[in-house]
């Protein structure tokens, strides 16, 4: 060893040499394999995502590339050439408008309770594992609900099978999660921010919404939009709140209030209803519809995550 | 009235009344939003029990033990539902923990922090899949390409494909609750083993993977009751709509809990049918309600058990 080297390359092979005395020269094929196998997972959950969204690319392409303006504006039709996903568009948007203005303002209520105001008692802890236990629930449970009191119970509010039930009972289904990440980002506001406001004379509610809600943030958007995109996948209880899956009559307009009260359907019911249909026509549009789900679904997903990697990269 | 010091008295410190009432109309606005919680859970309950007691009442015991699911006939077979959920996700579970644990080990013990930020992500989008396409792909890729290419008789329709669609949903949920549960295993002990001389493989495997455990148990079993509770891909790709004979064949349609209720909702646009055929999906979901409760209650004690732990 008589060639000079810089002293980080020189640290380098002396580690080289000491791990290899460790060893005993012997390669570590034990240790290569196994981690090849848990590469192997993981590429393989890739794999099946890249052959996923491959596969629907290039069964909706010829749909997507011929008449994307006509798809994305057409209604519901039982003739292939013609069917359009407008409305189950319009129904996505009115879905995304309940849950914005529902599930999130009362979620992170309910999340600001639990991490500052509460109390250590029963009650408290009582809620604390309900609502755990609600982000368990499956969802087409969260559609027997919507059913018996949003269209039945509530009928006469929401106009039965509607998609202000449907609006409100996705609302619900996602509710536990908005809590539950919204807390998270509560409880990482460090205690020092609080004393500070304390310190000052600020009463809870001002430290709260000076303090702690700006500084978690970040963190509660990310929720708040990974429960959005849950939201606008989700299938299951659309079906037993009613969703339309043949053919819907009304002419279905996003910016009109009127909708909220009439039959709808909805972007995963539409794929849901074509997905069935035996004719190859429909496999196309089905992907077709997908591949629009998907752009919106992980656009939400992606912003959430970059949002979420850059905020935790600040705060060290 | 006691000062404090000259000038200063105890009510100066109080605060105004404003401030106060502000204080006290916020704290009972946000106890509201927590409570809510509870109510929607008693709604749950409520809704689901009211019309499952009709039909436990009225069935007749002989048609929950038949052979087949078929409502609209008044065939209340449980055993094919059950039987059908157990046989999905036996599958999805053969497919989710492998694939979901050796993920997870890779990026808590072996990944580079540059690896992790990259495939981590990867990995998360595979979990913002919604249901429906992987009930699409589970039915146009994996049943031709994979289920028939092993089994030639399998149908298209069938029970094995739809198991593997909810694997592939629940990786995501296995990887990420074994990650956190393995990354929570204190340094300490991994710099123990090394410093007795035990290579990567066998600290990861006698040290780290034994140290968390419990969070391990409980990624399994929230993976086991998000698999019974997956409605969209079995309805996509078992087939079945209508009814099922009794089967324990993979490779042919079946239904199960989740299928046979979303089966029963769709195709009239409306949860109609003569008789008690409209309160037998309130029975399913009250048990399914059940399962999954008791299954999400005993993951969250051991989720529970890793936290006091370390």
């Amino acid at each position: 060893m008589a060639t000079l080297s810089t002293p980080a390359a020189g640290a380098a092979a002396g580690a080289e040499v000491v791990r290899a005395r460790l060893t005993g020269g012997k390669a570590d094929v034990r240790g290569r394999v196994f981690q090849l196998a848990l590469v192997g997972c993981l590429g393989l959950a890739l794999v099946v995502l890249a052959v996923l969204l491959v596969d629907v690319i290039t069964g909706g392409w010829e749909v997507l590339s011929q008449r994307l303006g006509d798809f994305l504006s057409g209604r519901l039709s039982s003739r292939p050439a013609r069917a359009g996903i407008s409305q189950g568009l319009a129904g996505s948007f009115w879905i995304a408008v309940f849950v914005v203005c529902l599930a999130f303002p009362i979620g992170i209520a309910a999340a600001i309770y639990l991490e500052e105001y509460a109390p250590r008692s029963r009650l408290t802890r009582v809620i604390d594992v309900n609502i755990r236990n609600l982000a368990g629930v499956p969802s087409v449970v969260y559609g027997i609900l919507g059913f018996a009191v949003f269209v039945k119970a509530l009928g006469s509010l929401t106009g039965g099978r509607t998609i202000m039930a449907a609006g409100i009972t996705l609302a619900v289904l996602v509710l536990p999660i908005v809590i539950i990440t919204a807390a998270e980002a509560i409880r990482a506001v460090p205690d020092s921010i609080r004393e500070a406001g304390f310190g000052v004379g600020a009463t809870r509610w001002e430290v709260v919404r000076g303090h702690v809600l700006p500084y978690a943030a970040p963190g509660i958007l990310t929720g708040t939009v990974l429960a959005l995109a849950r939201a606008l996948g989700e299938a299951a209880p659309l079906l037993l709140v009613g969703a339309v899956t043949g053919f819907l009559g009304s002419d279905f307009a996003i910016f009109d209030t009127n909708q909220v009260r009439e039959r709808f359907t909805a972007m995963p019911m539409v794929i849901f209803n074509w997905a069935q249909q035996p004719r190859d026509e429909f496999r196309a549009l089905t992907a077709a519809a997908i591949v629009v789900l998907l752009v919106v679904v992980l656009l939400a997903n992606s912003a959430a995550i970059l949002l979420r990697n850059r905020y935790e990269k600040k705060r060290g | 009235m006691s000062t404090i010091e000259p000038g200063i008295r105890l009510s100066d410190l109080r605060g105004d009344t404003r401030r106060l009432r502000t204080e006290r109309v916020v704290r009972g606005v946000l106890l509201g939003g927590a409570v809510l919680s509870i109510v929607i859970s008693a709604l749950i309950v409520l809704s689901l029990v009211r019309e499952a007691w009709t039909f436990i009442t009225q069935v007749e015991w002989a048609s929950l033990w038949t052979t087949g699911w078929f409502p609209r006939r008044g065939l209340y077979d449980v055993k094919t539902l059950l039987v059908g959920s157990i046989l999905v996700t036996a599958i999805a579970m053969a497919v989710a923990v492998p694939v979901g644990l050796g993920a997870a080990v890779y990026l808590a013990e072996y990944a580079s922090g540059r690896v992790r930020r990259v495939l981590k992500p990867a990995l998360e989008i595979l979990a913002g899949i919604p249901s429906v396409v992987l009930g699409f792909f589970a039915l146009t890729w994996i049943s031709p390409q994979v289920v028939q290419r092993l089994h030639g008789d399998a149908s298209l329709f069938n029970l094995a494909a739809a198991g593997i669609g909810v694997g592939i949903l629940t990786v995501p949920l296995v990887a990420s609750i074994s990650e956190d549960a393995m990354r929570s295993v204190p340094l300490a002990l991994r710099e123990a083993s090394a410093g007795m001389g035990a290579r990567k493989v066998t600290t990861t495997v006698s040290v780290v993977i034994p140290a968390a455990v419990s969070g391990l148990v409980a990624a399994f079993i929230v993976a086991v009751s998000r698999a019974i509770g997956e409605t969209m891909v079995v309805a996509i790709a078992a087939g079945a709509t209508g009814g099922s004979q009794f089967t324990t064949n993979v490779f042919k349609p079946g239904q199960t809990m989740t299928a046979g209720m979303a089966a029963q909702a769709a195709g009239t646009d409306a949860v109609r049918g003569q008789a008690l055929t409209f309160q037998s999906l309130f029975f399913v979901g009250l048990l399914l309600f059940l399962i999954t409760l008791g299954l999400n209650l005993v993951a969250d004690r051991y989720v529970r058990r890793v936290r006091q732990k370390y």
